[in-house]
């Protein structure tokens, strides 16, 4: 079959996908800001819970400079006293099925992840989607950031294994490495950031 | 319209009880399974898949008569597709809590068979009149089913209903009902009284 006939057989699934993808173009246009707003409220409200101490209302919104003159929003945690508690680092990444959507929290010093939120995902209910349950996001806390994630499918024997979860391992090494990457990508430039403040 | 297709009423009331498409097509068994643990997420998923369902039947009886064969089931798919994002970018927006409850059974909707059969048995085929009646009967009935399920599987498994108490608050909340086992005993039980009421009736109008 030539072009002409390709087109010709095909003109209305073009048409109909032109006229779908501007009317969706519309709605995250019009509905974009609202979901963040309610993303963001969410990242507010979990934030005390991945961050020991830090009280919601008190913490600020920063942008930090990372490697390839590239820039990188973190949250600044402060504590209800003033004292700056840690740091949240919100980052995404490929799942088993769709991109995962995390917060890291990590202590001031950026040395220690002191948890970690699934703000979104679409991996397989029943497996995949047990990363935001609290018995698999209990065992990224009190992790020392120097070293790599490791997912093993047998019983942790060192500080940086995370055990994986049954019949979901590829999700469980999707968020290992999304945390990974990020603690890479920001744990220096945070701990600059603390020092800069502190002075 | 085809002489011998049902009328709208005919398939606004098949779609209700006779051709209900859970108890007696066995269509969308992914969400009935999965969100009637409670009537809230149960009845959010009953208006998304009936938005859906209305939003595409409407489409693709509007453009039938352009409708290729080969290529009726990707336009169908795309339609559906569009309909279902539509629906989860406004869950995110004006239900967000709901909408993370619900996680990716709203994208799901997608490959819901409900959806995309009642495309090409109806909407392909009649006009958009039967099509928007079709919609509606085949929502009401998925709508009723999934209530049903929800409400055995809250009242027992939580002593509620819309989260309002209806048990004494003495009652041992089954909390098997809330979990998976609690989703398939249901949907036997109900499968086999519904299977029940129509051979009893199929009997006595024999008789």
């Amino acid at each position: 079959m030539n072009k002409t006939g390709y087109i010709s057989q095909a003109w209305l699934v073009i048409l109909l996908a032109f006229l779908f993808g501007g009317a969706l173009a519309g709605v995250q246009r019009t509905l974009g800001p609202r979901i963040a707003e309610n993303q963001r409220n969410e990242t507010y409200d979990v934030i005390p819970s991945i961050v020991p101490g830090a009280d919601k209302s008190q913490t600020v919104e920063l942008t930090v400079d990372i490697s390839g003159g590239k820039q990188h929003r973190v949250y600044e945690a402060i504590g209800a006293d003033g004292q700056r508690m840690g740091w949240v680092i919100p980052t995404h990444g490929p799942g088993f099925a769709d991109e995962i959507r995390l917060l890291i929290g990590l202590d001031r010093e950026a040395t220690i992840i002191m948890g970690i939120y699934v703000l979104d995902q679409k991996e397989t209910p029943g497996l995949g989607a047990l990363i935001t349950a609290q018995p698999f996001c209990e065992d990224f806390k009190h992790i020392p950031t120097n070293r790599t994630l490791e997912v093993v499918t047998t019983e942790p024997t060192a500080a940086n294994q995370i055990e994986a979860l049954t019949g979901a391992t590829i999700s469980s090494q999707s968020v290992a490495g999304i945390v990974n990457s990020a603690v890479k990508e920001l744990k220096e430039p945070l701990q600059h950031l603390n020092q800069s403040l502190k002075n | 319209m085809i002489k011998d297709e049902p009328t709208a009423a005919e398939r606004l009331i098949a779609g209700i009880l006779p051709e209900n498409p859970i108890y007696r097509q066995l269509l969308g068994m992914c969400p009935t399974l999965a969100v009637t643990g409670a009537m809230e997420p149960a009845m959010t998923m009953a208006v998304a898949t009936g938005f859906v369902l209305l939003c595409a039947n409407v489409m693709v009886s509007l453009i039938r008569g352009l409708l290729r064969p080969h290529l009726r089931i990707l336009v169908f798919t795309l339609t559906i597709a569009t309909f279902v994002t539509i629906t989860d970018r406004v869950l995110a927006a004006y239900l967000y809590q709901m909408s993370k409850e619900l996680g990716p059974y709203v994208p799901l909707i997608i490959v819901n068979c409900l959806i995309i059969s009642r495309c090409e048995i109806c909407a392909s085929k009649q006009s958009v009149g039967v099509a928007v009646a079709d919609a509606v009967g085949m929502s009401l009935g998925f709508a009723l089913a999934l209530a049903s399920l929800a409400t055995v599987r809250e009242v027992l498994g939580f002593g509620t209903w819309f989260g309002l108490r209806v048990m004494p608050e003495s009652w041992p909340a089954w909390g098997i009902m809330a979990l998976p086992p609690g989703a398939f005993l249901t949907l036997g039980l109900l499968l086999g009284l519904v299977e029940w009421f129509g051979l009893r009736k199929r009997e006595s109008s024999e008789a």
